[in-house]
């Protein structure tokens, strides 16, 4: 088998993983930060039930909220089984959104009150207050822990391969089942590792364009 | 003619009672310096008059009308409450200036976000902004920052800072402008140069509020001055009065603390 079919069987594979990975991110990081507002809201019933919700959601393995959201329809109602790859988009959007939505709520809850009233006193609605003081700032503070999800996002996409997903997990494996052969599985951490870098460069980026000011 | 009158106001956190009936009221182009020890209720009354706070009941009166009274609700919506704010301007202990933008950009975004509401403004933008901009430089000058218009909060002195934060206050031109403890969180050093722009701006004839603990320099810039002890005023009238030959036991107790420190 020639390492040039093996890296275009793979990087077919890795174009499912991507794909995931980017959907995800586009829909779970808006959703991520409407939970966040649920979560903080004056509301006592809406504020508990997101944070059980997200307790949930962050107490159980992302690889059983996978098979759930694809098995569930048709075990509970009989209903059809959504397509393998939406299903694993569901979960994973699900999923991130809880964990991003605790980011976001850290990262707007440490900003101080008094930047709040400064707008108040100054005239400012509360969405020009959020908009134009407060996002910024707390863009700044969860740029850290923010990349640290989303690398961790990038390796977990592996995880759909439970509902046969054609990721690069599952192409490399194919390899060991039909030729035996053990490095495409190897090979393909290198895929991950490139990304990763690739991601770790543009978040350092990031931090240093908002360099230019302390929060 | 009084600008700004607070009657019977009464506020309370839970079961505490911080305000117990303040009644005040100030003229037009006058200094009010508010005196007091921790936790007398000097800054719950500053904010409230700048509806951080909500009083529990009372009248606010600011040039003959109605701001708020706690008896009717057609006072307390949010959008009016957001209108009657800019009657006021408050200088914060902390600055509280927005870490993202410079000191100039500080100044003016009020300003700008409130042209929007202006229906001239589509067609005027370049030369509206333009406008502001250079109102804004001209009070960072007035505040003796004429050369930081580009630095961000970070990179000035907290008493430069300050001295920005009391250039946005000036911004939007209100008609009563407050201070909570301005120099509080200063160093010794650094409040001179604080208290020497209030001063150029009691000099201008701009009415102030303020809430201090600089007793040589409350009673230097006032023309009135209220003490205030638990929640209730004890006594009030021009500094020669309440400073120099307090009637008040309680006047005399929190003067002597001061002189003896």
């Amino acid at each position: 088998m020639s390492f040039s079919v093996v890296t275009f069987k793979l990087l077919d594979g890795f174009t499912i993983s991507c794909t995931i990975f980017f959907i995800t991110l586009v829909l779970a990081l808006p959703l991520g930060l409407l939970v966040a507002f649920c979560s903080m809201s004056r509301f006592t019933p809406l504020r508990w039930l997101t944070k059980t919700l997200v307790w949930i959601i962050r107490g159980t393995p992302l690889m059983l909220q996978i098979i759930i959201v694809f098995y569930g329809p048709g075990l509970i109602w009989e209903g059809d089984s959504l397509p393998r790859l939406t299903a694993a988009l569901v979960a994973f959007v699900i999923n991130y959104a809880a964990y991003f939505s605790e980011i976001f709520r850290g990262g707007i809850e440490s900003i101080s009150r008094g930047q709040y009233e400064a707008g108040q006193v100054l005239g400012m609605t509360k969405s020009q207050i959020f908009f134009k003081i407060i996002l910024l700032q707390v863009v700044k503070r969860i740029v850290p822990p923010m990349s640290n999800e989303i690398i961790t996002l990038v390796k977990d996409t592996s995880l759909s391969n439970v509902i046969a997903v054609r990721e690069i997990i599952m192409e490399a494996q194919a390899f060991i089942s039909t030729y035996a052969l053990i490095w495409p599985l190897f090979y393909s951490g290198v895929f991950y590792l490139v990304f990763c870098g690739i991601l770790t460069l543009l978040f350092r980026y990031l931090e240093n364009k908002l360099s230019y000011f302390k929060v | 003619m009084a600008i700004l009158e607070m009657h019977n106001i009464y506020k309370s956190f839970g079961s505490t009672e911080v305000l117990k009936g303040i009644d005040l009221s100030l003229n037009k182009g006058e200094v009010m310096t508010i005196i007091g020890s921790s936790g007398s209720g000097k800054t719950t009354l500053l904010r409230c008059l700048n509806f951080l706070e909500i009083p529990d009941s009372g009248k606010i009166i600011v040039g003959g009308d109605v701001l708020f009274d706690a008896d009717d609700p057609n006072t307390q919506r949010e959008s009016e409450i957001r209108k009657k704010r800019l009657h006021f301007g408050l200088v914060f202990q902390s600055f509280n200036l927005f870490p993202q933008y410079t000191a100039l950009k500080n100044v003016t975004l009020a300003k700008e976000l409130l042209m929007r509401d202006n229906p001239e403004f589509k067609k005027h933008k370049k030369a509206m902004l333009a406008q502001i901009t250079e109102d804004g430089k001209a009070l960072l000058k007035q505040v003796g920052l004429g050369d930081k218009l580009d630095f961000y909060p970070h990179q000035l002195s907290g008493g430069q800072q300050q001295r920005v934060a009391i250039a946005r206050a000036l911004a939007l031109n209100p008609d009563i402008l407050c201070f909570d403890e301005p120099t509080s969180a200063l160093d010794p050093e650094l409040t001179g140069e604080v208290l020497k722009v209030i001063r150029s701006l009691a000099d201008k004839k701009t009415t102030m509020v303020i809430v201090t603990h600089e007793m040589a320099f409350a009673h230097d810039v006032a023309d009135v001055i209220y003490f205030m002890d638990n929640g209730v005023i004890i006594e009030s009238g021009p500094p020669c009065q309440v400073i120099d030959s307090p009637k008040e036991e309680r006047t005399k107790q929190f003067l002597q603390r001061y002189r003896n420190t």
